[in-house]
């Protein structure tokens, strides 16, 4: 219900910001984080793994003490922040988009099997998805990751097994209302098996609110992906994810180097921001239904 | 209504069971489990040690009944750090994560609830607009971030207030806040929606019709109708916030059941891990069991089998 | 003596936000209502007849706004009232009933409560006395074991009874004039007919006058003594029920009557009016029923037909039939 409420609510907040026509700003951000992902190589003036111990908590260049050489400051071991950031958007795009992919594969996949068969398929898949539902993700998350071992491709699986059942529970609730189309029954009654049912004419139509859920959920994976790297259960050092630097950074904390926890903090919300409104966006696009949401 | 409560009992029991086997098949069924369950650093025949003890050599179903009877004696095993029973510990830590969760369900209820009431009351116009900012703000950045970015605000530059640990109110000032910055804007919204439905329903527009004051028809008709989602949500949201304190504890050093998982996860402690996990997701079903049945029993229409 | 309620050009219009579509809701209503009478008013969905009642009330919803035209009460124009005193005017003087008797009632407080309301607010009655008073309306609306019910809450209610509580919780100020949006339609057929008898034996004993609105006809040839007909937000005939069910003047109103369908004649097929409702912001210049109507001259498709009164307060709003 907590994430029921969480979209409802994002979605009531994004309405004051509602792109009117195209999404220029979250669109554009999210663009430009995506080639800084897939540039950071040529981008980043620096190793963003290894660092020079004796640059360490270099503040930002415009503060006292900094220096152009590194322009957002360095950590604790010296290593530039900025190249950092910039490697850290290809692990949040990364992981963010195979979680969420894979979850709403699969949560759709069962959501349609579920909704459509009925019966004790239905029955095992709500009870399994109503009790992972009751457990709360991060809770959850950090579990699996105690069991499988942080690394990056575990995080994936992880993040997957926490959130497809968000997509199940609102994918099978369409299916349900669907069943008693008319085109549906036509097509029972004109003799398609079950699967040419569920794969021609169920699917297409759940598409669209699996796409919706999916950038909906977007900015969740992402916080948590962070959460779990922040906790030393994500993404495993030296590897740069955002969650890492933050957990780094609170070791500067207490001496204000304040740099390594506002800047990646504001990356992972920059993100976590535009990838909402675009979800709002296309969720008002989309599904005219959900717009009285 | 005694039906309801029934039924209500019986769906919680299957949910419990689920939990606990689902808990239980992703230990045995991801590799060794001996090697979770055992302390890191032990030699081979320690291992074979455990692997007996723990029945891992007996057939699944049996494990897992071993499993459940062990739980619903109370044994959750061993802290490996701690050399202390996890049930005990758990126990012993979770006042402070019920005191933090109250303070922050508190903050998000005296934030979240009357904002939600303005802007319903001021749909369109400056409060709703505001109230929509501060909605997308919340639900936009990370719990642990807005607790770092506090630290570094009233601790560091300013010096009011204590960065770690708990033991006065100025400790948990910060943390509360943090944790439930989130819950504010949930309840902000969930408030503003509910009264927004009850202001535009007939009752309502009755009691204007029978020429009651303004007031009268917001505070006496729209808000009790109105409360009930959002209490049953806050009762809920409750529970949540006790469970998913994780990072606030971890980043102010709370010592609640938050951080004892973090500890668990730090130390290479697995039975505090799947206990904190297996505590933590049964007291969400009892919870929402309870509030059903309160549910029922507050609202008469359930009460008196509508 | 003066008429109790005077409507006098009233219009009522929707304006959207830019303020580019205006919607007339209602559109310059003339008519008068006598204590103790009973008015009728009847025309389709989206007629204006809700608009008009809610209007009379001032509780149009943000997008509506009064756009011209005086509401005599007793005399006094309501469109000059304060909102405090509209406020104290509300379930005092003039009551509403809506249409939906579950939706009106909350389903939270018990009946006795909000039957005792309006008492409590208006006349500043305490607690005791306001729920004898209560117990004693639930008895005049004919509800059995009124001492019992007044304890009990609204889903325990049959659809007929909770229509009576609304009807009782209207009433309970002595209002002198009483607006009843559609009271009977949710209501089962059987317990129409006795809902009415009620409705008028309570306008006998406190001298209410009543408007009435219906799409029913068959409600108004019973209970009414003036009709007011409706058609995209505009009056097109008012005057006695007799004398307009015997001689419709408006084509409109003919229609209206002729479409009841009779036993009498099996083979005979049913009279529809043809066409289809009137868009309301997108209104035909001219007269708003003249794509519909059998008897149109070419007049009619350019001007605005006004109001013609007749003998006895006989007013039609028709080029032809005002001639």
């Amino acid at each position: 219900m907590a994430t029921r409420v969480a979209t409802i609510g994002l979605s009531w907040g994004l309405s004051a910001f509602r792109m009117k026509g195209f999404p220029w700003f979250p669109v554009s951000t999210l663009l430009i984080l995506a080639l800084v992902a897939i540039f950071a190589d040529v981008i980043a003036p620096h190793s963003p793994e290894v660092g020079s111990l004796g640059a360490r908590f270099k503040p930002p260049a415009w503060q006292e003490g900094g220096t152009s050489q590194y322009i957002l400051g360095t950590d604790h071991l010296g290593r530039d922040v900025f190249s950092r950031l910039l490697f850290g958007a290809r692990v949040s795009i990364v992981v963010g988009l195979l979680a969420v992919v894979v979850a709403g594969t699969l949560g759709t996949a069962l959501g349609i099997l579920s909704g459509y068969m009925g019966k004790w398929v239905d029955q095992i898949v709500m009870r399994v998805t109503d009790t992972w539902l009751a457990l709360p993700a991060l809770t959850f998350a950090i579990f699996l990751a105690a069991i499988l071992g942080p690394s990056e491709m575990n995080i994936v699986i992880i993040l997957s097994a926490v959130y497809w059942t968000r997509y199940a529970r609102v994918i099978r609730g369409e299916v349900l209302s669907l069943k008693e189309r008319e085109f549906v029954r036509l097509a029972v009654v004109a003799g398609c098996s079950k699967w040419t049912i569920m794969k021609r004419h169920i699917l297409p139509n759940v598409l669209n609110s699996a796409i919706v859920l999916a950038s909906l959920q977007l900015g969740v994976v992402i916080v948590a992906e962070a959460s779990l790297s922040f906790l030393g259960v994500g993404v495993p050092p030296p590897k740069p994810a955002w969650g890492l630097m933050l957990a780094d950074g609170k070791k500067g904390l207490m001496a204000g180097y304040w740099w390594l926890t506002v800047l990646p903090g504001l990356c992972i919300m920059l993100m976590v921001l535009s990838a909402n409104l675009l979800g709002d966006w296309l969720r008002v696009k989309l599904d005219p239904q959900l717009r009285q949401l | 209504m005694k039906r309801f409560i029934l039924k209500r009992l019986g769906y919680s029991l299957i949910s419990l069971c689920l939990l606990a086997l689902t808990i239980f098949l992703f230990v045995r069924l991801t590799g060794d489990p001996t090697v979770l369950l055992v302390e890191p650093g032990a030699s081979r025949e320690d291992m074979a040690m455990v692997r007996q003890q723990l029945g891992l050599d007996r057939s699944l179903p049996v494990q897992f009944m071993a499993f459940v009877a062990d739980m619903l004696r109370g044994d959750f095993g061993k802290s490996f750090y701690y050399r202390t029973p996890v049930l005990e510990l758990y126990m012993s830590r979770l006042p402070s994560s019920l005191a933090l969760a109250a303070a922050a369900m508190a903050f998000s209820l005296v934030i979240g609830i009357p904002s939600g009431i303005i802007a319903a009351v001021k749909v369109g116009k400056f409060g709703d607009n505001a109230g929509k900012v501060f909605a997308l703000l919340g639900l936009s950045m990370p719990q642990f971030w807005v607790g770092l970015l506090l630290i570094l605000f009233f601790s560091v530059y300013l010096g009011w207030l204590p960065s770690s640990g708990s033991g006065t109110i100025w400790h948990l000032i910060m943390p509360a806040f943090a944790l439930g910055w989130y819950f504010a804007a949930a309840h902000m919204r969930i408030t503003r929606s509910s009264m927004l439905e009850v202001l535009g329903s007939e009752y309502v527009k009755l009691a204007r019709l029978k020429g009651l004051p303004e007031k009268r028809v917001i505070v006496k008709h729209a808000l009790k109708n109105a409360l009930i989602p959002v209490l049953t949500l806050a009762g809920i949201n409750l529970v949540l916030m006790v469970n998913v304190a994780v990072v606030v504890e971890t980043v102010f050093a709370w010592p609640g059941i938050g951080r004892l998982l973090y500890e668990g996860i730090a130390f290479r402690d697995f039975p505090v891990v799947q206990a904190t996990v297996l505590l933590g997701g049964s007291m969400i079903v009892i919870v929402n069991l309870v509030v059903d049945v309160l549910y029922a029993v507050i609202d008469p229409r359930i009460r008196l089998g509508a | 003596m003066a008429p109790l309620l005077e409507l006098r050009n009233l219009s009522t219009h929707y304006v959207s936000q830019s303020g580019a579509r205006v919607v007339k809701a209602v559109d310059s209503v003339t008519l008068a209502l006598e204590a103790g009478e009973t008015l009728g008013v009847v025309g389709e969905s989206g007629s204006g007849k809700t608009t008009l009642a809610l209007s009379i009330l001032r509780l149009l919803p943000p997008a509506a706004q009064n756009a011209g035209g005086e509401m005599l009460f007793d005399g006094e124009d309501l469109l000059t009232k304060s909102p405090e005193e509209m406020r104290q005017i509300r379930g005092k003087k003039i009551a509403m009933i809506l249409q939906d008797p579950m939706a009106s009632l909350n389903p939270l407080f018990t009946i006795g409560d909000q039957v005792a309301e309006p008492l409590r607010v208006h006349e500043s009655m305490p607690r005791k006395r306001a729920w004898e008073r209560a117990t004693a309306l639930l008895k005049s609306v004919r509800i059995t074991a009124p001492e019992t019910r007044v304890k009990e809450y609204p889903h325990q209610m049959s659809g007929g009874m909770r229509q009576r509580i609304v009807g009782a919780m209207g009433i309970a100020c002595e209002p002198r004039l009483l607006i009843a949006d559609e009271p009977t339609t949710s209501l089962d057929l059987t317990i129409q007919a006795q809902y009415l008898n009620l409705l008028r034996d309570l306008q006998r004993e406190h001298g209410l006058a009543l408007i009435f609105i219906t799409h029913n006809l068959g409600i108004v040839a019973k209970m009414c003594d003036r009709v007011a007909v409706m058609y995209a937000g505009r009056l097109v005939e008012f005057g006695a029920v007799r004398k307009i069910f015997d001689a419709p003047r408006h084509p409109y109103t003919r229609a209206l009557l002729q479409s009841i369908p009779r036993f009498a004649d099996a083979r005979t097929r049913l009279t529809a009016i043809g066409g289809q409702p009137p868009d309301l912001s997108a209104l035909p210049l001219g007269c708003a029923f003249h794509p519909r109507c059998p008897d149109a001259i070419d007049r009619c498709r350019g001007e605005a037909p006004p109001e013609t009164v007749g003998a006895s307060a006989h007013s039609v709003r028709c080029w032809v039939a005002g001639s």
